[in-house]
């Protein structure tokens, strides 16, 4: 049998070694794998780190970069209690709807808002940044192959460009962006952010505390889900075993 | 009483019910009594998992849809409603996205069990055709699901695989407009997509119901592919195979449960998480792992119509398998041919699902024009070759003959020799 097939195994392996693509000058590295709280099996949330990670969205990233999806309240998630998440939602003007004659109007938002966005409208936030809108951040972490690890890379991946590669006005050289020219410039300095908890700010310090938050964001679902999982994947395991057990003695009178 | 039911059951609401409506007693007839072939293995399990999924699929769609906004401005954020605000939306919607695919997992399976055991042939021809109907009934409310979430790979998926129409001389144009229900795939679409998405698998069912029916009618195939000879080859459905059944579904649901709480983006495209932008074409457009092989073999001819024919005769072909196949043999255990032969096409599929998840350069393209030629010669030049050219294996007497053999049990029983009698 064996036998018979091995010219096809043959054909079939040397085609995947050709089908290889051929590695390109300036190929993107493969994305720096950092541990996060959350990888594994039974991985929870670094709460900490996550709320670092909040911090430093608010201060840095939330001058370009919008969170449809998330509102203040959603915090409660990463373990700010309510008064804390009181407070950052109203250090922040939020658009409140229309007022008793019908103009618009803004105010400080509660912990019912949504994520205060840097711009009103996709096209406000393209005409600043010459036509590459800064992309919403609440899926970041899904929306990406490679999830937190590209985020953690890409934050951690502004470095000077190789000699002779011309990066043009208004781009600037990332080594895990595709293509290398991204539009954002290097958002994270040593420092540019305080942490309450003492933890000192360097660039990957804050790139995986980011990465951590938005992963979090993009799946806050993911604790209680786990928890529950494993409850339900031993319960039905469990399960099986007691079913299988019950077949035996069903069937063992018949010769099968 | 006259024109009553006379019922068998001893409980007085049920007699009462019973013979005014005999459901009980059907639900006896083709659930606990009816006659199984005692040789079953756990291949035979995938019918009622595929059955327990499309239940499973139905109940959390329906709990979905109160959540869910078919509108192109609203349905991104309407499905992150879900997962966020929705008490366990989350998991209703873990459940129902990774069902898709052990919706698939489990129909293909089936599918190849059938052709394993040559469970189309005579007098099974409907029952399979049935089966089939049902695949193409899945295939389409699988394709219009994955477009209502409105992430950028359900619109690109749905503007490349609605353009396929357009290849039909004469009538694609005016098809693909009536499937837009405009000149792009814009809200028009994601509309009437949600509501055939609804309406599918209602049809499933009642085509299920037909397939079970049909399957009542004939009896089931078994691994030995040999007809019952009476009833020492059979045992009640109830309570044997309900239980192995039920054995089958725990060790399902575990695999699923899995899935959907540890892993539930696994078969998940990145694309996805980003909304629909009819503005910026994703770098690769890439159809869900189950329909990869049938999008290879579309990107394997070099011609738009026939590429589309292609993909369509894949599974038409399916339809005209009991006679395409002329053995008389049923089960590949007796078929020393076949039986290699099946698994160099299951290999040429399986290879062909590779290729359709790699752009179509250098070794791709001609391994999948090898796959593609391999699928078809399978079924239209190697099956009805086999019928005349092979040498099957004698086939035993019975199942029960058969069973005693491979348990090396004393003396055949009494009833083993009995004739055969004629199945209900």
């Amino acid at each position: 049998m064996m036998r018979r097939f091995a010219p096809l195994l043959l054909a079939l392996g040397v085609g995947l070694f050709i089908a290889q693509p051929p590695a390109r000058a300036q190929e993107t590295p493969p994305l720096l794998h950092p541990h996060f709280s959350f990888s594994g099996l039974f991985g929870g949330l670094n709460e900490a780190s996550a709320q670092r990670g909040f911090w430093v969205y608010f201060k840095v990233c939330s001058n370009c970069h919008s969170m449809h999806q998330l509102h203040y309240r959603d915090l409660a998630g990463i373990g700010l209690n309510p008064a804390q998440i009181k407070a950052i939602a109203a250090s922040v003007t939020v658009p409140l709807g229309l007022n008793d004659k019908g103009e618009k109007y803004s105010g400080p938002g509660t912990p019912a808002s949504q994520f205060r966005s840097p711009f009103p409208n996709a096209a406000a936030a393209r005409v600043v940044f010459n036509g590459a809108a800064p992309p919403d951040l609440s899926l970041m972490a899904n929306a990406r192959a490679g999830g937190p690890d590209y985020i953690y890379s890409l934050l951690n991946g502004f470095v000077t460009p190789p000699p002779g590669v011309k990066v043009p006005p208004g781009r600037y050289y990332n080594k895990y962006f595709p293509g290398h020219m991204i539009a954002m410039p290097p958002p994270l300095h040593n420092g540019v952010v305080t942490f309450a908890d003492g933890t000192k700010a360097t660039v990957p310090q804050m790139a995986h505390d980011v990465a951590t938050f938005l992963y979090w964001a993009a799946n806050p679902d993911e604790v209680a889900r786990k928890r529950m999982g494993v409850r339900v994947v031993l319960f039905l395991l469990i399960l099986t075993g007691l079913t299988y057990a019950l077949k035996r003695k069903i069937w063992s009178d018949v010769e099968h | 009483m006259a024109g009553l039911h006379k019922s068998q059951f001893e409980n007085p609401v049920l007699n009462w019910i019973d013979s005014r409506l005999p459901i009980p007693s059907l639900m006896h007839k083709e659930y606990a009594a009816f006659p199984t072939p005692k040789n079953f293995n756990y291949f035979w399990n995938f019918g009622a998992l595929a059955m327990v999924t499309l239940v499973i699929m139905m109940a959390t769609g329906i709990f979905l849809a109160m959540n869910y906004q078919p509108n192109t401005a609203l349905a991104f954020s309407s499905v992150q409603h879900i997962m966020r605000d929705v008490n366990y939306g989350w998991l209703i919607r873990y459940v129902h996205q990774n069902g898709a695919s052990m919706f698939f997992i489990v129909t293909y399976i089936h599918i190849f069990r059938g052709m394993y055991y040559g469970s189309y042939k005579a007098p099974r021809e409907l029952l399979w055709i049935l089966g089939v109907i049902i695949l193409l009934l899945m295939m389409a409310t699988a394709f219009m699901g994955y477009v209502l979430p409105w992430g950028q790979m359900s619109y690109w998926g749905a503007t490349v695989i609605t353009n396929l129409f357009s290849a039909f001389p004469v009538v694609g144009h005016s098809i693909v407009t009536l499937l837009w229900g405009g000149f792009s795939v814009s809200n028009p679409t994601l509309n009437r997509f949600f509501a055939l998405h609804y309406l599918l698998p209602f049809v499933i069912v009642a085509v299920v119901f037909l397939h079970v029916w049909a399957l009542h009618i004939t009896g089931s195939n078994n691994p030995l592919g040999i007809d019952v000879k009476g009833p020492q080859d059979t045992v009640p459905f109830h309570p044997y195979y309900t239980s192995k059944d039920s054995v089958g579904i725990c060790a399902f649901l575990a695999v699923w449960a899995f899935l959907v709480f540890f892993m539930p983006n696994l078969l998940a495209d990145p694309n996805n998480f980003i909304k629909a932008n009819p503005l910026q074409t994703p770098p690769d457009i890439v159809p869900e792992w189950y329909f990869l092989p049938f999008y290879a073999m579309l990107r394997s001819v070099p011609n738009k119509l026939g590429g589309v024919c292609t993909m369509f005769g894949s599974i038409l072909v399916l339809f005209f398998l009991p006679w395409l196949d002329t053995c008389r043999v049923r089960s590949a255990r007796f078929r020393p041919v076949f039986r290699k032969l099946i698994w160099v096409w299951l290999l040429a599929t399986a290879t062909l699902g590779v290729v359709g998840a790699h752009k179509p350069l250098g070794f791709w393209v001609p391994l999948g024009r090898i796959c593609t030629l391999y699928y078809f010669f399978h079924f239209l030049v190697l099956l009805p070759l086999l019928g005349v050219l092979e040498r099957t294996l004698p086939l035993p007497e019975s199942i029960s003959q058969a069973v005693l053999r491979k348990t090396g049990g004393g003396p055949m029983p009494h009833s083993a020799t009995a004739q055969p009698m004629e199945k209900a």
